[in-house]
């Protein structure tokens, strides 16, 4: 059988012309680092990083059956969305297992859903299984666009002078319509995947690497760097941000991993909304943050004892920049997750010993929040 | 050392003999591939090490290594300043970041080592 064809974004062949080192993931070809993915992290919790996140999926929504279908097939309220917001969900399957994590955007020509590139076929399969008549369509625009993520203190700053609208005023999750470079239609929003503040802005393909080649220029007063998925999984980790595939899965329950806040109950039926209340009353398992005593790290599918009995699953482990530590997110039973609860992880045959820590491992300081 | 003058296996270890004793450690090469390294384990004085066998595991952000024995023979000296201290790998694999020596038990196992040139052109080949 033919391998299946790897995608490239508008920016493909300049990672590759500025020492992007190229990896698959998700079903596309995307950097992994330009420098070292520790100079591309403390680039963006210090200064200013900026990647290319167009290998997300990146779905439109028009007419007017669109909110019954998205209340339908995802977790959190749509509803609530107030115009220009942004809303992070889920869409779940029957039995309450995730199908993929979610952004909902509702700006003023209707919604917009922002999901997981590796899930985009499922999530375009759930859509459409679920359609149940509505008048309209959804369309999927992700090779049309690209998706360009500015992250770091100095992210307002890079991005203000190129955009037409003011960004300050923007608050966190939520979003404005404008243009960048004078000509460029952008959709700009206060979100990211890093723990820092930050702005995502997508844009037309063919646009994609003039404004790529600008937020590069406008950022260099403030020490920019180019960042790769490298430092993306370090940021997010620190941050305990979920990543589909880790943290989350359709073996996963959303109230284990902590996103039960994303699961409205009440708000009328939906996919996977009984399961889900079972979940809810006993989730099994709950996510908590480790801290190893040794430098070694404990990555995805190291088992978590408690003496010599499993309790547990790692589902993301790395060396964390910023606490200068081995850390960890695992799943383990709900009993074992108080803070400073001792825990062994079985590291490759040898026993490290650790501690559960609080989640998140990293939260800016209050004064770089806006 | 001048890596010039150095034996190298497959895997990127560099190797330096004179008499029976072994300097080994691991390839610029190496080191620039892995980046962002956080930890090193090597074995204890004394360890018999088989050629092609593991020796050890370097660990960085992304992934973890297994280090192989480029020649077989007992360990007789680890650097613990590399041990305790794996920047100084990144920094100078060729000198401070040497790992450990070896007393060979087979010499001519050095003859199956590649020299600078074969190494740069195996390099070269696999950029391709």
């Amino acid at each position: 059988m033919a391998e299946p064809t790897l995608l490239k974004t508008p920016l493909f062949d300049w990672h590759q012309s500025h020492g992007g080192r190229i990896v698959e993931f998700g079903g596309w070809l995307m950097p992994v680092q330009y420098s070292t993915i520790v100079d591309e992290h403390q680039a963006v919790r210090q200064r200013v990083g900026v990647f290319d996140i167009s290998h997300m999926g990146r779905l439109t929504f028009d007419g007017p059956g669109m909110l019954a279908w998205l209340e339908r097939v995802t977790t959190n309220h749509v509803a609530k969305l107030n115009l220009d917001q942004i809303q992070y969900s889920l869409m779940a399957n029957d039995q309450g297992g995730l199908i993929d994590d979610i952004l909902v955007y509702r700006h003023q020509y209707g919604y917009y859903l922002v999901c997981n590139a590796s899930n985009r076929p499922a999530v375009l399969a759930q859509l459409e299984q679920h359609r149940r008549g509505a008048v309209g369509n959804f369309h999927d625009h992700t090779r049309e666009t690209a998706m360009i993520a500015v992250q770091g203190p100095g992210a307002l700053a890079t991005v203000q002078p190129l955009f037409d609208q003011p960004l300050e005023p923007v608050k966190y999750y939520h979003l404005t319509l404008g243009r960048l470079l004078g000509d460029v239609n952008a959709v700009v929003s206060r979100t990211g995947y890093t723990g820092e503040d930050g702005y995502e802005l997508i844009v037309p393909a063919n646009q994609a690497e003039r404004v790529w080649n600008a937020i590069l220029d406008s950022g260099q007063s403030q020490g920019i760097l180019p960042c790769g998925l490298g430092a993306r999984d370090t940021l997010r980790f620190e941050a305990a941000m979920p990543l589909y595939g880790h943290e989350l899965s359709e073996a996963i329950n959303p109230f284990a991993a902590l996103v039960g806040w994303a699961v409205k109950l009440d708000k009328g039926d939906f996919i996977g909304r009984e399961s889900l209340r079972g979940w809810k009353r006993n989730p099994g398992q709950t996510r908590v943050g480790l801290r190893l005593e040794g430098k070694r790290i404990a990555r995805q599918g190291t088992t978590v004892l408690d003496s010599d009995r499993a309790v547990g699953t790692v589902t993301s482990g790395t060396f964390s920049p910023t606490l200068q530590s081995s850390l960890a997110m695992a799943l383990v039973e709900p009993s074992l997750s108080l803070v400073s609860t001792p825990l062994t992880l079985d590291v490759r045959g040898h026993r490290e010993p650790a501690r559960v820590v609080e989640l998140p491992f990293y939260r800016r300081s209050p004064h770089s929040q806006k | 050392m001048d890596p010039t003058q150095l034996r190298y296996s497959p895997t990127h270890e560099w190797l330096y003999l004179k008499d029976l004793t072994a300097t080994v450690g691991i390839s610029r090469f190496a080191v620039d591939q892995l980046t962002d390294l956080i930890n090193i384990e090597l074995p204890a004085v004394g360890t018999r090490l088989v050629r092609g066998k593991s020796f050890g595991e370097i660990e960085s952000v992304k992934a973890v290594s297994d280090l192989y024995a480029p020649m077989s023979g007992e360990v007789t000296e680890v650097n613990t300043a590399v041990v305790d201290n794996v920047q100084l790998l990144a920094d100078d694999p060729y000198e401070l970041g040497w790992l450990i020596k070896l007393n060979v038990d087979d010499a001519a196992e050095f003859g199956e080592l590649l020299d600078y040139e074969a190494y740069e052109k195996k390099l070269a080949e696999e950029a391709h």
